[in-house]
């Protein structure tokens, strides 16, 4: 395995927008007066996780599998090309999407401040933010894969990849067999969250998939 | 953990397709489920919540602005409530905001930012 940004941003500081800020300290007056739950506020915020945005990552991965033109923009230009559809984050950052193959998984860490691109891939999960994930995935990220029921042949080189607050990054999942004949809607579908974030693979066609959305 | 009943009635509320809340930014999500919890854990009604946050909206415009900025007007509606009820004075959230932002600033990027001595 390797680990790209081991270094340069050590000097780093973390940085909360002003609006975060006042979150958060509703959050722990809230907690300190015991008003708020942590693991129970955590709980509802998980049951949004997908309410967060449109799943507007899914759409450009889709995009990726069934048009070469522009999976090569997006790899080349994965900010742009994300903009080619529209979306775009309100913090700016900049994006690198990273293919994976059959020789090599992609999988992305990052933790609390808002290196995260939201904008793309909704809500982050909670367990994405834990500390046990971050240094967890960097130090055998084929355990935690596994954890999450991916497993990979031994042969397949996975990297890790850091989000720091200029770049993030957005997997794309290999394209799933059998999806010869799906639309670009239907494909969308199998894009899971998890798939871009490289914790999962994207999800097979169901022989009845389209019928039922 | 369930919403309360009257959500309905929540001003302008945005929702999604399946009637349930949606967000565009996750501090929006966080602020609505403190909103939630607060309420759930006896500190306002639904309706005192639901006048503040229609008293903010209207101090705020026309509300023909759609729902850019609603999440703005709810945090400002919730800290004002907060304040009415003497759970939250003003300088108190100033003094642990002014806390987050030494922490996060202390913080090396990619670490967990907390509080000493308060969350785990």
């Amino acid at each position: 395995m390797s680990h790209n940004n081991d270094h340069g941003h050590d000097h780093d500081h973390s940085e909360l927008s002003d609006i975060e800020l006042r979150v958060r300290a509703l959050e722990t007056l809230l907690t300190e007066k015991g008003y708020v739950d942590p693991p129970a506020l955590d709980n509802l915020v998980e049951t949004y996780e997908t309410k967060v945005g449109p799943k507007n990552g899914a759409r450009v991965v889709a995009k990726a599998w069934t048009d070469p033109d522009y999976r090569e923009r997006l790899l080349k230009d994965a900010t742009a090309a994300i903009a080619e559809l529209g979306y775009t984050g309100r913090q700016g950052e900049h994006m690198v999407a990273v293919e994976n193959t059959a020789d090599r998984h992609n999988m992305v860490v990052c933790t609390l401040c808002s290196c995260y691109p939201w904008s793309v891939l909704g809500l982050p999960p909670v367990w994405y933010k834990s500390a046990p994930y971050r240094s967890r995935a960097v130090r055998d990220p084929r355990g935690v894969l596994a954890e999450f029921g991916v497993s990979l042949p031994e042969d397949t080189e996975i990297t890790v990849w850091d989000s720091t607050a200029e770049v993030r990054y957005l997997v794309i999942p290999r394209r799933p067999d059998g999806t010869e004949g799906l639309s670009e809607e239907e494909l969308a579908d199998l894009v899971t969250r998890d798939s871009m974030i490289g914790t999962g693979l994207a999800l097979p066609p169901s022989p009845s998939h389209g019928a039922s959305a | 953990m369930s919403l309360p009943n009257e959500l309905g009635l929540t001003p302008s509320l945005p929702l999604d397709v399946d009637g349930g809340p949606v967000f565009s930014e996750p501090w929006e999500a966080r602020v609505f489920a403190l909103t939630v919890q607060a309420h759930q854990a006896g500190v306002f009604t639904w309706s005192e919540w639901t006048a503040a946050l229609g008293a903010e909206l209207a101090r705020d415009g026309d509300g023909s602005e759609g729902t850019a900025g609603y999440y703005d007007r709810w945090i400002d509606a919730f800290e004002g409530l907060l304040a009415t009820k003497g759970i939250a004075a003003a300088g108190q959230l100033a003094a642990l905001k002014t806390a987050w932002d030494e922490a996060a600033r202390a913080t090396p990027h990619g670490e967990p930012i907390v509080l000493e001595g308060r969350r785990s």
